[in-house]
């Protein structure tokens, strides 16, 4: 089935402009719950109350306010906040291009699939002009009242939009100090790369399944039914030897595996 | 029940156990993403915070965390409730830890999959072990894979060495992201050289080394705070309220909470 673009736009790259169509590249999964209220299983509703007293304030009468001490806010109402918006406009703008590993990965936001909309040639003349480069666009645009940069890029045959979290969205791991504790010896790091070699191999998305959702479903059917089987309480463990020890037994493991398989 | 989204305290987000091969190493789970936006209060007419409660649709009445339960819609309006403690024993034995049975070229891993941000830090008295992982993937530029159970769902990640802390990174499940021809996108025809040309002298004009990070501002934040402190310096739409006892812990840098565990100090419990 064809899914729905979500917006139209322009891709502007030097002189040229490439008419789009803007599609979610993700369907999310997620079993979702409803919060109910315990005693009717009725959805629960939610209002606005004083936190001092309780009392319910009507939608009319709520104002937003930042504060900027304990106890002091500046409010600012729906005509400032109208006026911070970005000017509407249809203009996805390429304005660099970097190595296409370039990007930590922590920034990537919401993946988009870009569909050619008039102009095809120019579209997979784009996608070929990047895969033979190796490349991203880095581009900037407005779209529903907010302002992205994101990157745009070639995956197959198609162009895909990322849109990037901005710098303060992003705790970075150079700020942070290196955790504390002993240095592993040299013994250990070899143990331990050994081992880690024994587990490497490639990234085959396909290989993960989300058998929990699958599980978590099969329950509420069940339940449904009124036959939900009874669940095993969750038992802790405790913690093990001594970590040289641990290292070659887990290589020993690994390698008959190996062999048997 | 637990119906905060965000978490307002210092407490990790996830405890459990990091493993590769039969070494086990116990870790805290904290956001590494945060929001940039300008976190607005909702006031009342006088400028009194208010608070978001949940009531009953049948008695109108306010409802307690305990006076709540989680339902899934089964039919319309019809609700199968599905408590944590189920939740939790749904999720198979091997799928409480992060067991790294798979180690692959960092690069390798296509952004597309990749949702959000955490860092792993050791609690306390698995340094050495930690240390050893990070060590050990740092020196060999790999990435480990795992799925687990964490708060009622299941989790694909990739786990990054980055400055002696390992970055956990969530990612989609490949049935949650859809492929071109899901979405029916036309297939690629012939192209015109010269316009390829045109674009690889483009792309080669523009290239630059590394993305600034000044490109990456959150510019509609920076114009509300400028906005509101224009106000405040004009004493302008400034409403004063005794300030609160605050019962919750206020809102903490996570950036201190991560500085605190890897200096493998007691967290504060306030």
């Amino acid at each position: 089935m064809a899914a729905r673009a979500i917006w139209k736009g322009k891709l502007k790259i030097g002189s040229t402009e490439i008419p789009v169509k803007l599609y979610s590249a993700i369907q999310d999964q997620t079993v979702r719950f409803h919060i109910l209220d315990d005693r009717s299983h009725m959805r629960v509703k939610q209002h606005m109350v004083d936190s001092e007293t309780g009392d319910e304030v009507p939608n009319e009468n709520i104002q937003k306010g930042f504060e900027v001490e304990p106890g002091t806010f500046v409010i600012v109402d729906d005509d400032e906040l109208e006026k911070l918006k970005p000017e509407a406009s249809r203009e996805i703008e390429i304005e660099e291009f970097l190595s296409a590993k370039a990007i930590p990965p922590e920034y990537y936001d919401r993946p988009y699939y870009l569909g050619p909309d008039g102009n095809n040639s120019a579209y997979f003349a784009l996608v070929e002009a990047l895969r033979n480069q190796n490349k991203e666009g880095i581009a900037r645009w407005v779209m529903r009242n907010q302002t992205y940069v994101g990157a745009v890029g070639a995956i197959g045959d198609h162009l895909v939009l990322f849109t990037l979290r901005n710098a303060d969205e992003v705790l970075s791991a150079q700020d942070l100090p290196r955790p504390a504790g002993r240095a592993p010896d040299k013994r250990e790091i070899n143990m331990a790369k050994q081992l880690v070699a024994l587990l490497e191999g490639e990234f085959n998305p396909a290989d993960f399944k989300d058998e929990y959702r699958k599980r978590v479903m099969e329950f509420v059917q069940q339940k449904a039914k009124g036959r939900a089987p009874k669940l095993r309480a969750v038992k802790t463990k405790r913690a093990p030897a001594s970590l040289e020890n641990v290292l070659s037994k887990s290589i020993q493991s690994l390698k008959k595996e190996k062999k048997a398989a | 029940m637990d119906t905060d989204e965000e978490q307002k305290t210092t407490r990790p987000f996830w405890s459990g156990t990091l493993t590769f091969g039969l070494v086990s190493v116990p870790v805290d789970m904290y956001p590494g993403n945060r929001s940039s936006r300008v976190p607005l209060r909702m006031l009342g007419p006088e400028g009194a915070p208010l608070a978001r409660r949940y009531y009953s649709q049948k008695t109108g009445k306010d409802l307690d965390a305990d006076q709540m339960v989680r339902g899934y819609e089964v039919d319309k309006d019809k609700f199968v409730v599905v408590t944590d403690e189920e939740l939790e024993r749904l999720a198979p034995k091997q799928s409480r830890d992060i067991d790294l049975r798979l180690f692959v070229k960092r690069e390798t891993i296509p952004p597309i999959y990749f949702d959000r941000s955490y860092f792993l830090v050791p609690s306390s008295g698995s340094e050495k072990a930690y240390r050893l992982l990070v060590d050990t993937m740092e020196e060999s530029d790999l990435a480990g894979i795992a799925t687990f159970v964490m708060r009622g769902k299941e989790y694909l990640v990739a786990i990054f060495p980055e400055n002696g802390i390992l970055r956990a990174e969530t990612m989609r499940f490949p049935d949650e992201v859809r492929t071109p021809a899901d979405i029916g996108l036309p297939e690629m025809k012939k192209v015109p050289k010269a316009t390829v040309t045109k674009f690889e002298n483009v792309i080669k004009k523009k290239t630059k080394k590394e993305l600034p990070r000044t490109h990456l501002k959150d510019e509609q934040s920076d114009k509300l705070l400028k906005l509101i402190e224009k106000k405040r310096a004009r004493h302008k739409d400034v409403v004063e309220v005794e300030a609160p006892e605050r019962k919750e812990e206020k809102v903490v840098d996570l950036m201190e909470v991560l500085k605190r565990s890897l200096q493998g100090k007691k967290r504060k419990t306030a």
